[in-house]
């Protein structure tokens, strides 16, 4: 893992009364895309505002390349932001937009004149110097935002939900081009979303938060197959959550039903919470296998039908499939033991922490 | 909704407008362009140059200009202390400030003639610490005072509004750039409010150029300032020819100083335009 760049140290926030970071620890690496994820409200956008310099931690500090930055103002730090409705200065052309920072740090004209025309081209609109914010779209906007931060070479780029005024086919243009940007600056970006596709698309490192708590750092494919909670497991992607008991290890009760699994160490007898994923319910039109189900209703997705299934032990599944089901067909429902994961039941939010406090740092710090 | 149906609500406004502005100012112009026997001269609007009415006219541009650059000097502070204060309720401070507003002008100018009169209550208190007293009153400083003093809210109004209206990110991503809090506001908060600046301007500039009651009661009748010099071809010479000439050109004046002054508040959508 490369070197460690950013750490925020035990980072609180409270407004007006109403805490929204607790106690937040969380190491950010160099040349790392990392997302902070989380619905609204979570604490996301506060984290990246603090590292932006926008706002003071109530408790806690900033370490920036092990250097103290927790009171150092936002002109003053080696970072640049990309704002979520562009802000640009409507009152200067595009030119002038993203020389400000460069002209502040007193570059020459000839190198401001160069460093411009790099990074137009860099964002995919060279020839647009002369224009005016107010006459560029959306998209365009977001991208002459873009210019403005990196022209100034940051360390770090913090994006707050970037893509997020932008139509969905202009988004999902954006995210490719902003892992391409990425690897050719080499930099490490910090980006935050509420949208859960971006972040499995575009990150090296999910940090997954609510309720001003992290609820799991991980690599996309860890967030999406290994849920560490009952929450992670159902804002990231679409999921059956089931209560269940565990009985001993590799066996799992659900509705009354001992159905084998591959995870160990949550004792004999206790409740869990169980995830299945939609697309890993598979459907035998034969009414062959362990659990029996009727499909109540179905809809076409595009790439998959969505299906709800009632089943025999009381529980309605989400099933995405291929094949076609109609309403009313009698299906065997079965789950391969790796497609079921098991998670801890949250006896209250405090525990969640200390089950992150558990296993974060011996992973990554 | 039909427009035909919909236009005769303007009615009362079109004939109150022609009624008691363009009719009258038809007739000022008519009477600008004849002398006293009704042939045609340009003598009226060469009036102007007459040394008399050229130093009422440069005193005149130059106390509206005065009173103009303090008021945008008090407005501008204090617009963006306000956008930087953490207080919840802005609408408070600025009824604080339109507050006078209420009061008949002419009644504020007739207090504030009590306060600085040469025996009036700052003096009588500078008098009891023991000090010099001021000589304000019936001097061009005191004409200056009272145009700020009746025309300041109409600066605030405008510039407050379109500080206010610059987006809080914008304002952080130049401090992310790199701009400290000068920068920020030479770079970003004026060039940004300049339309407000700009109504500000002409509620401020034109109202001070025009003025002639202000010049009466704190100037003594002392400055004679172009609006008294109108005022008394008007009321005490009866010379109805001179004075309209004397209104046209200075109506000349104030409409090239609005457009200039107009026009940048058409480019920005954050001035108030009134």
């Amino acid at each position: 893992m490369a070197k460690e760049l950013i750490r925020f140290e035990n980072i609180s926030k409270s407004f007006d009364g109403t805490e929204v970071l607790k106690d937040l620890t969380l190491s950010i690496h160099e040349n790392e895309f990392v997302t902070l994820l989380g619905p609204s409200g979570c604490g996301k956008t506060t984290t990246l505002r603090i590292l932006g310099g926008f706002e003071t931690p109530d408790k806690g500090r900033v370490m920036f390349d092990g250097g103290d930055i927790t009171n150092i103002p936002p002109n003053k730090r080696p970072l640049n932001t990309v704002f979520q409705k562009y802000a640009l200065f409507t009152h200067m052309n595009v030119a002038d937009n993203i020389a400000f920072g460069l002209k502040i740090k007193g570059k020459d004209k000839d190198h401001i004149r160069e460093k411009i025309a790099y990074s137009l081209k860099l964002v995919g609109l060279e020839g647009f110097e002369n224009r005016y914010p107010s006459s560029l779209s959306g998209g365009q906007q977001q991208r002459i935002a873009i210019a403005r931060a990196i022209v100034n070479e940051p360390q770090v780029l913090l994006l707050d939900e970037p893509l997020g005024a932008l139509d969905l086919k202009l988004r999902q243009g954006m995210q490719y081009e902003l892992i391409r940007l990425k690897e050719e600056l080499g930099i490490t970006f910090v980006y935050v979303t509420h949208d859960q596709e971006e972040a499995l698309t575009m990150s090296d490192t999910v940090v997954v938060m609510n309720q001003g708590l992290i609820q799991q750092i991980g690599t996309p494919e860890d967030i999406y197959n290994e849920p560490q909670n009952a929450f992670v497991a159902d804002f990231i992607g679409e999921s059956n959550l089931i209560d269940g008991i565990m009985i001993h290890d590799c066996l799992v009760n659900i509705g009354g039903l001992d159905l084998p699994c591959v995870d160990t160490g949550f004792g004999n007898n206790n409740p869990v919470d169980v995830v299945i994923r939609p697309e890993d319910v598979e459907l035998d039109a034969d009414g062959n296998g362990p659990i029996k189900g009727t499909v109540i209703s179905i809809v076409f997705k595009g790439v998959h039908w969505e299906m709800h299934v009632e089943s025999s032990i009381g529980i309605t599944f989400l099933v995405q499939t291929t094949e076609h089901f109609p309403v009313g067909s009698v299906v065997g429902i079965n789950v391969d033991p790796y497609n079921i994961q098991i998670m801890h039941k949250p006896s209250s939010e405090d525990a969640q922490v200390f089950d992150q406090l558990e296993t974060i740092p011996g992973e990554d710090l | 909704m039909n427009r035909s149906r919909t236009r005769f609500l303007a009615t009362p406004y079109i004939i109150w407008v022609i009624g008691f502005t363009v009719i009258p100012l038809m007739f000022i112009v008519s009477k600008s362009l004849t002398d006293e026997n009704g042939s045609l001269t340009l003598a009226n609007l060469l009036a102007i140059f007459d040394p008399l009415h050229r130093k009422a006219l440069v005193i005149s541009v130059l106390l509206a200009f005065l009173s103009t650059v303090i008021c945008i000097l008090i407005a501008y502070p204090l617009a963006i202390i306000l956008r930087g204060s953490r207080l919840t309720d802005k609408n408070l401070i600025l009824f604080i400030l339109i507050l006078p507003m209420w009061m008949n002008f002419i009644l504020r100018i007739l207090a504030l003639q009590l306060l600085i009169s040469n025996n009036g209550i700052i003096n009588n208190m500078l008098g009891h610490f023991g000090l010099p007293p001021l000589a304000i009153i019936n001097t061009p400083a005191a004409i200056v005072l009272g145009m700020v003093y009746d025309y300041l809210p109409y600066m605030i109004l405008p510039v407050l509004n379109s500080v206010l209206a610059i987006p809080q990110d914008v304002i952080e991503a130049a401090q992310d750039l790199g701009s400290d809090k000068k920068h920020v506001i030479t770079r970003i908060i004026i060039p940004l409010s300049l339309g407000g600046v700009g109504s500000g301007i002409t509620m401020v500039f034109v109202p001070s150029m025009t003025e002639f009651v202000i010049a009466n009661i704190l100037g003594g009748g002392k400055i004679q300032l172009l609006g008294n010099i109108i005022e008394q071809e008007f009321t005490v010479t009866r010379n109805w020819n001179l004075g309209s000439g004397l209104s046209v050109t200075l109506m000349a004046f104030v409409l090239i100083t609005s457009l200039i002054f107009g026009r940048g508040t058409e480019d920005t959508a954050t001035g108030i335009t009134l």
